[in-house]
């Protein structure tokens, strides 16, 4: 199941757990990426709070945690070679993987459709 | 994510326009507010490329909101300009010869800083270039404390554009061919196609290259024809502020306020030998007991470079400590960010006067944490203007 934040984050969901990153439109609006932080696996984290920190030339800018729930997995690979989330934001440049404290909740989350229009 | 600026949301219709602002929209650019102008922040190459392709063929910047003021004396004697001009800026401008340029400050009473801008001597009058947000207070301030020698006037019919990096001399040269002769701050009136131009070698980004001021009617012209040259890419504000904080050149409004001393400030170079203590014209500008009495005992504070060790960029606001743990303040990164062509984070701003020697190992609070970062000499990349 693929959900969608209004502040641009996008989820793959997989039973209980949620692969989270940013959304095209975001990679895209943010530039050129040159920093990432990314939280520590075990973290847990409420939605709405500041899980990750991408920075380009010119600005930070926080990624939010899109679902209450803990951290169990990051991808080292952004944190590495950030230009990875311009080039591949809703694929290979995934931020964290998400273990839901209540994966119902993500019904109330925007689909593909509400997202695309939120940002036509 | 938060978005950092949401351009579509704010009212945009009080903002002025340069004469070149349908030109950056026909080139795609984003734009932001900045000092009362809808300016380029971007064009479709982004930051990133800007930046670095400023530093190797030419980068083309408006900036066109910035004020440029002619100060011309009634007596048509340039040194009685000179003279008057000098009652508000600690710098040298009698010294100044015809076709030169000078960096320069308009101090406060209290030795702060209100603006900094160049100075020109044109001949017969002296030409000035100040910043966009300063430029209606430093109109009003040159007409208070000089109006009744020299008449001063707004430029409002002109464009400036800047020209920078290794390939701008070859560029500007198949306009003009006598630009190879000119050298660092040098300024000259040249036709351009038949426009009548101010040219002068300088800028805000460390790279030899030239400021053009342009007449309104021909500013689109003259520009599209340097934009028209492979070697040049538009540059908006993004990688203007790189590139200067590379340079270690100062942000008026960030590095440099009416809070901040020309000492403080580290700019004692500009300030030349006539105007302090002992010279031929030693004080006489506002704040001078302050500021030279500061050139003698140093001042409590240094602006100073800042590396941080990571690859987290530290921005302005941060503040620093002397220790890891946050105990002991000594100061505040007033600018900082990722320099491109140092590819890692760079960074300025004020610390206390006994730990400002090159070296010293700081820490920065970003996030919660404490960063660690070294003060280093200033600029962060070589200076390539040709002397």
């Amino acid at each position: 199941m693929l959900k969608f934040t209004e502040e641009h984050e996008w989820l793959q969901i997989e039973g209980d757990v949620a692969t989270v990153g940013i959304t095209e439109h975001a990679a895209g609006q943010l530039g050129d990426l040159v920093f990432v932080e990314l939280p520590e696996a075990g973290a847990s984290f409420a939605k709405g709070d500041s899980a990750a920190t991408v920075e380009s030339v010119k600005a930070a800018s926080d990624v939010y945690c899109p679902l209450d729930g803990e951290i169990i997995e990051v991808n080292q690979a952004i944190v590495d070679d950030p230009s990875l989330v311009n080039s591949d934001p809703q694929g290979a440049a995934w931020f964290f993987k998400l273990k839901l404290a209540d994966p119902s909740a993500a019904n109330a989350l925007l689909d593909e459709a509400a997202y695309k229009e939120l940002v036509a | 994510m938060r978005q950092t600026w949401r351009p579509d949301l704010e009212d945009i219709s009080h903002l002025k326009h340069t004469p070149l602002h349908a030109l950056h929209l026909s080139l795609g650019a984003r734009m932001v507010p900045f000092a009362g102008y809808d300016m380029p922040v971007q064009y479709p190459e982004g930051v990133l490329k800007e930046h670095l392709h400023t530093r190797a063929a030419a980068g083309l910047f408006d900036v066109s909101h910035m004020g440029q003021i002619v100060v011309r004396p009634k007596s048509g004697r340039i040194e009685d300009a000179a003279l008057a001009l000098e009652k508000l800026v600690p710098v040298d401008i009698l010294g100044l010869a015809e076709g030169r340029q000078r960096y320069g400050l308009f101090t406060n009473d209290k030795g702060g800083i209100l603006d900094d801008l160049m100075i020109t001597n044109l001949g017969d009058h002296l030409f000035l270039v100040v910043n966009a947000a300063c430029k209606d207070a430093d109109f009003a301030h040159l007409k208070k404390g000089l109006g009744d020698t020299c008449e001063v006037k707004m430029l409002d019919d002109r464009a400036l554009v800047a020209l920078q990096g290794p390939r701008a001399e070859a560029v500007l040269c198949e306009l003009w061919a006598d630009v190879a002769s000119m050298r660092f701050m040098d300024v000259a009136e040249a036709d351009l196609h038949d426009v009548t131009c101010i040219i002068s070698r300088s800028g805000y980004t460390g790279e030899d290259g030239f400021e053009i001021s342009i007449p309104v009617t021909s500013a689109v012209d003259v520009t599209q024809r340097l934009l028209e040259h492979p070697d040049v890419m538009p540059i908006g504000l993004g990688a203007r502020d790189s590139l200067r904080l590379e340079a270690g050149l100062c942000l008026y409004g960030n590095d440099i306020d009416t809070g901040t001393t020309p000492v403080e400030a580290a700019l004692e170079w500009a300030i030349q030998k006539s105007r302090r203590s002992g010279g031929d014209r030693a004080g006489g500008f506002p704040g001078a007991e302050r500021i030279l009495a500061e050139f003698a005992n140093g001042a409590k504070r240094r602006r100073v470079g800042l590396k941080p060790e990571g690859r987290a960029p530290v921005r302005g606001g941060a503040k620093v400590y002397a220790d890891a743990e946050g105990k002991v303040a000594v100061g505040t990164v007033t600018s900082g960010g990722f320099g491109p062509s140092v590819d890692g984070p760079v960074a300025m701003g004020y610390v206390d006067a006994a730990q400002a020697g090159n070296g010293a190992k700081l820490y920065a609070e970003v996030r919660g944490k404490y960063l660690p970062l070294a003060v280093t000499a200033l600029p962060f990349v070589k200076q390539t203007y040709k002397r």
